[in-house]
């Protein structure tokens, strides 16, 4: 037995059925072609595949795309427009080398979105604490923290085409 | 890992979310922020054949004054009642309790209502409802009916809650004493506690123990020796007197009432 949502991920709406028991991190993989959002531990408890719902951090693994329905996702595909530039966590992260394998780098994005829409100049204690649910596997935290200090830092960002690399 | 088959049914209303507990009875389980419930969905733990969503009543999410006591709705995320100045001035340990549940991410899904109604024994909120001595409403298709802290855990896992009722407000007296504290004791961020403790001193002191027993737990004997006045070590010394923690993977009893020990002589220095 399907049921009917309709649900906004990165501003664009998709109302379609699904089965009840689809998560919201399967229904962005595999129904919305959205790979950017990993399934990492798939127990709440790595972050790997954390996504804003109406704006706040949630672990899609842990949530129903139908209790998601007349709601607003932003994924990691949502932060840049396609032709760029990058957002300032997305150029922190580029600066400070805040990724290695890169596994868990969506859900730091998200993570730390989430944070800097909250409070714009965290200090290091609050951006450690907020990532208290983002495990990083490469145990790369370091960087991953002062790359988020750089877009704290860096709100405007640097104007980077995508695609051609620098 | 994916949850077996069910039934979704949205309640737009606490009445409608009633109604539909009494038309699937044990078939059903609510769901409101799903953090308890959906990992032991997603292990087949648990497989309930009609989820009941009351994610979407928003009267039951809300921190009101009322007077002596503060009234929290069932469906009120972590994320509010860790932020409210209403429960920081006047239930803090509640508000400070809350911003270490889980991390963020939980914080904005998971509830207070849904956490009581887990009656998980390694919870921290449940430690905080019997240091405080609240009262929980619970509705049903007779009504209303008001059950004290000391009886809402009544086993593993379960709760005064019968099933075909719903929790829809819990009530905190306002705390008028100065002194106060939660300690966890965990190995990692964002894990369960070993051991926990909350602690509110007054004039009727509450401690509330996490993960001390197959519920969680009051320290009745070192609550009745704070109340007399004995000295913090004597009556830390008294944290799992009359308890029967459990042993497993983190700890064997004998570790865990160490730890219960050790964690309310922090709590009373510290509060």
């Amino acid at each position: 037995m399907t049921f009917p949502i309709k649900i906004t991920v990165n501003g664009k709406s998709h109302e379609t059925e699904v089965d009840p028991r689809t998560l919201l991190v399967h229904f962005l993989r595999e129904d919305c072609q959205l790979t950017g959002t990993h399934v990492g531990c798939d127990t709440s408890n790595c972050g790997a595949c954390t996504v804003l719902l109406n704006g706040e951090a949630v672990k899609s693994c842990t949530v129903l795309t139908v209790q998601a329905t007349n709601q607003e996702v932003q994924t990691v595909e949502g932060l840049a427009p396609p032709d760029g530039p990058y957002t300032p966590i997305q150029e922190g992260f580029r600066q400070e080398h805040g990724l290695q394998c890169g596994y868990c780098t969506p859900g730091m994005l998200m993570a730390g979105t989430a944070l800097l829409n909250e409070i714009d100049n965290p200090s290091e204690e609050q951006i450690r604490e907020h990532l208290e649910g983002n495990l990083c596997r490469c145990t790369g935290y370091e960087m991953i923290v002062r790359s988020i200090q750089w877009a704290a830092e860096n709100p405007d960002g640097i104007p980077v085409e995508i695609g051609e690399g620098s | 890992m994916i949850p077996a088959k069910f039934d979704y049914k949205p309640a737009s209303s606490a009445e409608e979310a009633i109604a539909l507990l009494a038309e699937y009875g044990d078939e059903a389980k609510i769901i409101a922020g799903g953090h308890s419930l959906l990992p032991l969905m997603k292990l087949r733990l648990a497989n309930p054949e009609v989820l009941i969503d009351i994610g979407g009543i928003n009267d039951l999410s809300f921190i009101e004054d009322k007077g002596d006591h503060i009234a929290v709705g069932a469906l009120t995320r972590h994320r509010l009642v860790e932020q409210s100045d209403l429960l920081k001035e006047h239930i803090p340990l509640l508000a400070h309790t809350a911003g270490h549940v889980g991390d963020p991410q939980v914080r904005n899904r998971g509830t207070i209502g849904g956490s009581l109604c887990h009656g998980d024994p390694a919870s921290d909120l449940p430690a905080v409802v019997l240091a405080t001595r609240a009262s929980l409403l619970i509705t049903g298709p007779n009504g209303e009916r008001k059950v004290e802290a000391d009886d809402f855990f009544t086993d593993f896992w379960e709760t005064a809650v019968a099933e075909d009722e719903l929790l829809t407000e819990i009530q905190f007296p306002k705390f008028t004493g100065q002194e106060w504290s939660f300690q966890k004791f965990n190995r990692r961020a964002q894990d369960w506690a070993i051991v926990g403790c909350a602690l509110q001193h007054s004039d009727n002191p509450g401690i509330g123990m996490i993960n001390m027993g197959t519920t969680p737990v009051r320290a009745s004997a070192a609550e009745a020796a704070l109340k007399s006045g004995e000295a913090n070590s004597d009556v830390a010394d008294l944290a799992d007197d009359g308890l029967s923690p459990p042993s497993d993977i983190h700890g064997q009893e004998d570790y865990r009432r160490h730890l219960s020990r050790v964690l309310l002589g922090r709590a009373l220095d510290n509060s």
